[in-house]
Parts: structure tokens; C-alpha cells; sequence
């Protein structure tokens, strides 16, 4: 193909290629905003939107700054000598936004300190100008964070579950009293009943014997119904396989009732239970189809040779069965994995990392930084699993949909 | 069938069966028996629901519940709220999963596009829900937009929208959030679908002079509509029971309520009136689930 007809190729493609990158950006960018907002502080993303950390941005506050202070003050705050706002234990006086605007309503030479803008008379609109103008403040007296810097303490705030508006880190250095009434600073608060770490392990507690055990008892029950000849094998699969029409709803309420009666309420063993009741019928529907479709001259042979059934389970069926296990494996894990409402029920005093999630949002959204490093720390082992199973996981899907 | 070599008496089936038969029966079959009972009865679950009629309303005596169910402004909310999601969720995921999967399948990087799509079915609904919480924030009282959508729009000098608790949004909002998590299921499937047809029927048609356009209505989408009506009754499914979204984002506030929230809202504070709706729910399903189930077994038997 010579140059230009590839080029022409290329051309005549161009629209493909911009509809499909568009869409990618479009499905990429929600999640990309809770990653970088994961790593930002607190007080950076109340202020700007998560996006700015990709533009070469003005510090946070220098706009507001430049409007209201720099004709007195100068650029740098060191314009007047005895008002030196780059002097840190002048920025260190304030350290919230009221008392800026308090002391700013005070008359200053005779006359009021604000004359050209006029600050809004509304104080919380006056406070929402003022708190950015604080920040550039401290930054001028380089003393605290720009905007711009990322940290990792969001990720450590959410594996304690600290909900301060400062950060666990610095609380506890600094023995903030109602830190310390939480937290105790050494590494077991990493298990805190709050935080995500324990929800992690809680987590990996439910969804492993939650897979293994009802893939094992869908083996056996699949290898009956394939090999094993008895009356009423027919009718009693079709019932079965007939049950995965049951939907999640119909059956939280009664088998609760029966936990708080047999004292299983907020137990693991409980959970696992549940979750092998309710993941048996789709699991031995498509272990039975793929155990029954495996040669029958093997089973034939071994018998043959006098092998017993446990035998012929153990060493053929669920050795040969392999490919179906790992497929119902990984999307039964997944489905537990992301799975809120079962938990939210059965496990409510050892809650899993989506219960924690619910817990930690603040309704005002004052900490979305540790929120989304909260979600992101749940994200982690199911797009590890789904990024490197994923052909797996598609098949499994669709079946699997009429499940829950 | 089972060779004559492995006869054996009952009890090698009890031993195997045994397991799985029982903890079914504990787990899936007493418990929705129970649900229908209980659906009966007041909010305890001790006595009929007849006791909770009052004598200046409507009563349906042992059926209260359901008048509940059925009747009252919330649950018409819940119902009409459904039907929207039905009547544009569904459709607009499986447009947007099949016009991917056309697209996609025409590139080289085919593969990493598709992932990109699909990756959100990967995630909880409840992380879903934090994402599209903070992309669609909205700061009051002042200060700058730090969700994208209102940062968007004031940038575009418009007034910043409460997605989330504006009723003229709200559920189209949710509904996008439904879109974006399962457009990659649909386009998976559908995608599988595509790759499955006979080359040299597409090739013929080309070689006839047809457009893409005429090619995809029809050649290609008359050859994948049973796959198509799968994934949409998938969907269906899916939505009728839709839940973590709803309850993470706005808890079913601001005209926003949908069936399997509000029986989940019940299920401590009324128990009756909660399980009613979940009857109320399997009964919506089952058709569907039905022809589902059947659809799927028909496509499994013609691999």
C-alpha cells in the first residue's frame, strides 16, 4: 500500500477512531476522578475540582488573593511592612476563615479595611472567598501545602477509619484528645471496627469459604446427577435448576428471623451459608452440564477397574471439571466480593467493605478525599481478578445474570 | 445415558445429594414459602394484616399489604420509576453496548477498548455510586464546582443543576449511572454475537453493493436479535430489581424510590408490607426469568 492511500485510509477512518476514544474518555474519566481525588488532601478538594492537578494551575487561592489584597498588600504580601502577610505567625492566626473575616470587619486607618471589591455582605459567601485567600496566605508563607501536592494519607485515614478533619497521621502526633479517645496510634488501629483494613479482612473472611464450599456441594450434587442412577433424577434437576428464578428478596427476611433464632445473626458461618444456598441452584445447573458432558468412556474404564464412586469423583470428575470451576469461581467470588445487601443483613456488627463504604459517606461530602481512597482500596482485588480473568468472567456474566 | 456399570442402591445418591438438597431446602425453598405467609401478616409477623386497617380508610382486610403494594403514592412512585427505568435504561444500555460493539470491532486496539467499557462491571454498585456521587456533587453556599458535571456547566455559564435531588433529573441521573455500569455487559455479549457470524454472508452482501448502514439492519441485526433479546431481558431483570444504586445515591429521596429499596426500607420497621413487595417483585420477574431461562437454554443447546 504506498503512503498515501494509507493515509487516505487513515483519514477515512478518522471519525471511527474519535467516536470509540470519546466514549473510552467518557467511561474512563468518573473513575479516573475518584483516583486522583484519592491522593489529594482534604483541604485541596474542597477548594478546586480534581482535574486541576493536570493543569499547570495558579496556587490555590492566588485569584481571590490578587482581587481583594494585592493593591494594599502587594503580590508577594510584603508590601506594607507592619501587615507582612507572608510573616507565617500572621497567617498562623487564623486558622479558620471567620476570624479572617471578623478581624476584616474591623476598621482599619480610620476606615473600613475593604474598599474596592467590598467583601459580601453574606458571611458565608464572604467566608468562601476569604478561605481560599487563606490558603494562598499560608502558601506565601510557605509554610503549608499547595494545592497542587498528593499524598497517601487518605489511603492510611481509610484503612483506620478516621473521620477528623485533619488526618489520622498528624492527629496522633499532635495527641489531638479526640483522636486519642478513638484511636490508640499504634498498628492495631489498622483493625479498627471503623476502618476499611478490618472491612478488607472481613471481606476476604466471607467471599473465600463463600465460593469454595457451594462449588464443592454443586460438584457433588452434579456428579450424582450425572452418573448416578436413582428415581426422580429428572424432575428433582429440573426443580433445581428451576429455583435460580428466586430472587434474592424473597428469602432475606425469614432465613434472618431464623439466624436470631438459632443465634447465627451477624456470624460468618451464617453468611456462608446463605451465600451457598442462594449461589447451589445457577452452580449445579452448570456443573452438572459440563460434569455430564465429560466422555462417559473414562467413567466406563475405571469402573471397570473397580473404582468406587468417591473414586472416580475425586481423581476424574472434579480434576476434568476444572475449567467450569474456575469460571463459576470467579464470578461467584466477584458477585460476594461486590455484594451489599446479603452483608448490610446477615453480617451487620463485622461489616465488608461495601457497608463501610455506606458508612463513611458523609452526606455534606466534606471527606471525599478519604471516601475515594476508601472505594478505590475495595477496587483492588476485583480489577486485579477481572483484568486478569476476564474472558472468564464475560461467559459467566450472562449465565450467571439470572442469578441474584 | 448412565453407564448400566455404575447401578448402585439409594444411598449413594442421598450421600451426594444430601448437601446441596438440604441446604436448599433450609435456604431457597422455607424461606420463600415463609415470605408469601408473611406477606399475610402485620408488621411483626405474628398476626393477619387485617389488624392494621384502620376504619376511615380503605382496607383489604388479610390483602392490606398488597393495598399498600399496589396503592399508596409511594409505591406508585416506585412502580412508575421502574417502569422509566424499563423504558429507557434498558434500551439506551443495549444501544450503547451494540453501536460499541460495531464500532470497536473495526480497530486494532478492539480489545483495550472493550476492557475500558467493561471495567465498571468489575466494581460494587456502592463504589459505582461514589464515583457518580462526586461527579455529579454540587457545592452550595459558594465556592468553586469540585464535582466535574456543575464545574462543567458553570464553566459554560449556566447555573450548577442538583442532579441528585432534583426531581426533573434525578432519575435520569441514576439512570445514566445504570448505563455506564452495564453498557459493557450488553456490549459484551452482543459483541461475542457479532464475531459469530458467517463471513461470507456479510462479505456477499458488500460484494452486492450494500452500504454499512443497509448491512447492519438487514443482514447483521436480524442474525443477532436473539442474542439481543437475551441481553435485553437480562436487563430487564436487572432493573427490576435494581437497588444498590438507588439506595447509595439518594436513598430512594426525592422522588427517586424504586421497588427493591422500599422493600428494603421496610424490611425491620414493617415487615408485612415489606414482603408483600417482594412477592409483588417475584411476580414481575418471573415471566421474565422464564423466557430468559428458556432463551438461554435454546442458545446453550445450539453451540
Amino acid at each position: 500500500m504506498n503512503p498515501l492511500n494509507r493515509l487516505n485510509k487513515l483519514f477515512s477512518k478518522l471519525p471511527l477512531h474519535l467516536a470509540i476514544i470519546i466514549m473510552c474518555i467518557l467511561w474512563l474519566v468518573p473513575t479516573l476522578g475518584l483516583f486522583v481525588t484519592s491522593f489529594r488532601t482534604r483541604q485541596a478538594v474542597r477548594e478546586t475540582g480534581w482535574w486541576t492537578v493536570f493543569s499547570k494551575q495558579t496556587v490555590a487561592g492566588q485569584a481571590e488573593y490578587n482581587t481583594y489584597c494585592a493593591s494594599c498588600h502587594g503580590t508577594d504580601g510584603k508590601k506594607i511592612a507592619n501587615a507582612n502577610l507572608a510573616d507565617p505567625t500572621i497567617a498562623n492566626q487564623f486558622t479558620r476563615s471567620i476570624n479572617l473575616l471578623l478581624d476584616l470587619q474591623k476598621p482599619i486607618n480610620n476606615g473600613p479595611h475593604l474598599v474596592d471589591p467590598q467583601l459580601p455582605t453574606n458571611a458565608t459567601k464572604a467566608q468562601a472567598i476569604l478561605s481560599p485567600i487563606l490558603t494562598y496566605m499560608r502558601a506565601l508563607s510557605g509554610h503549608v501545602e499547595t494545592s497542587g501536592k498528593l499524598t497517601l494519607s487518605n489511603y492510611l485515614d481509610a484503612l483506620v477509619g478516621y473521620k477528623g478533619t485533619a488526618n489520622y497521621l498528624s492527629d496522633c502526633q499532635q495527641k489531638v484528645p479526640g483522636t486519642l479517645v478513638v484511636f490508640n496510634c499504634t498498628s492495631a488501629d489498622l483493625l479498627n471496627q471503623a476502618g476499611m483494613g478490618r472491612a478488607f479482612l472481613n471481606t476476604i473472611a466471607v467471599a473465600i469459604p463463600s465460593t469454595i464450599i457451594p462449588i464443592f456441594f454443586a460438584a457433588l450434587a452434579a456428579y450424582a446427577f450425572a452418573w448416578l442412577d436413582f428415581k426422580g433424577r429428572q424432575w428433582l434437576f429440573a426443580l433445581l435448576v428451576g429455583l435460580q428464578i428466586i430472587p434474592l428478596q424473597m428469602v432475606l427476611v425469614p432465613i434472618a428471623r431464623l439466624y436470631v433464632s438459632v443465634g447465627l445473626q451477624s456470624s460468618f458461618l451464617g453468611i456462608w451459608l446463605f451465600h451457598t444456598g442462594f449461589g447451589l441452584p445457577y452452580a449445579i445447573y452448570l456443573m452438572r452440564n459440563f460434569i455430564g458432558g465429560l466422555p462417559r468412556e473414562i467413567f466406563e474404564s475405571v469402573y471397570l477397574d473397580g473404582a468406587s464412586h468417591w473414586t472416580a469423583f475425586r481423581t476424574l470428575a472434579l480434576p476434568l471439571a476444572m475449567p467450569a470451576i474456575a469460571s463459576l469461581g470467579i464470578f461467584q467470588f466477584l458477585w460476594i466480593w461486590n455484594d451489599f445487601l446479603v452483608a448490610k443483613i446477615f453480617l451487620s456488627t463485622k461489616p465488608v467493605l461495601t457497608v463501610q463504604i455506606t458508612n463513611l459517606i458523609d452526606p455534606l461530602g466534606g471527606n471525599w478525599n478519604i471516601l475515594t481512597g476508601a472505594a478505590f482500596l475495595s477496587f483492588i482485588i476485583p480489577m486485579a481478578v477481572f483484568f486478569a480473568f476476564q474472558k472468564y468472567f464475560a461467559r459467566g456474566l450472562l449465565s450467571g445474570s439470572v442469578k441474584g | 445415558m448412565v453407564p448400566k456399570i455404575m447401578k448402585q442402591g439409594w444411598l449413594a445418591p442421598l450421600l451426594y445429594l444430601g448437601p446441596a438438597l438440604l441446604i436448599m431446602l433450609v435456604f431457597v425453598i422455607y424461606p420463600t414459602v415463609n415470605t408469601v405467609i408473611l406477606s399475610f401478616m402485620d408488621r411483626t409477623g405474628t398476626q393477619s394484616a387485617a389488624v392494621d386497617c384502620s376504619s376511615d380508610a380503605p382496607c383489604w382486610g388479610v390483602f392490606e399489604n398488597y393495598r399498600y403494594a399496589l396503592t399508596t403514592p409511594i409505591m406508585l412512585t416506585a412502580l412508575r420509576n421502574n417502569a422509566l427505568w424499563l423504558l429507557l435504561m434498558v434500551p439506551g444500555t443495549v444501544a450503547v453496548g451494540l453501536l460499541f460493539a460495531l464500532l470497536a470491532d473495526r480497530v486494532r486496539y478492539e480489545s483495550l477498548a472493550k476492557s475500558i467499557v467493561f471495567m465498571p462491571m468489575a466494581i460494587s454498585f456502592i463504589g459505582a455510586g461514589v464515583i457518580w456521587r462526586f461527579m455529579y456533587y454540587i457545592q452550595t453556599g459558594g465556592g468553586a464546582q469540585i464535582g466535574l458535571l456543575n464545574a462543567i456547566l458553570v464553566k459554560l455559564g449556566s447555573q450548577p443543576v442538583a442532579f441528585l435531588s432534583d426531581s426533573r433529573f434525578n432519575n435520569f441521573s441514576l439512570m445514566v449511572v445504570g448505563v455506564w455500569l452495564w453498557a459493557g455487559f450488553c456490549m459484551t455479549i452482543l459483541s461475542a454475537a457479532l464475531k459469530g457470524l458467517p463471513t461470507e454472508v456479510l462479505e456477499a452482501a458488500r460484494v452486492d453493493g450494500a452500504n454499512e448502514w443497509n448491512l447492519f439492519w438487514s443482514v447483521m441485526f436480524p442474525m443477532v436479535l436473539p442474542t439481543v433479546v437475551v441481553v435485553t431481558t437480562t436487563m430487564v431483570i436487572n432493573v427490576l430489581k435494581i437497588f444498590d444504586i438507588v439506595f447509595v445515591m439518594t436513598g430512594g429521596n426525592y422522588g427517586t424510590e424504586v421497588i427493591a429499596n422500599r422493600m428494603f426500607q421496610l424490611i425491620v420497621t414493617d415487615t408485612g408490607k415489606s414482603m408483600a413487595i417482594a412477592v409483588l417483585l417475584i411476580i414481575l420477574t418471573i415471566p421474565v426469568m422464564i423466557f430468559n431461562v428458556r432463551r438461554f437454554r435454546a442458545e446453550e443447546a445450539m453451540r
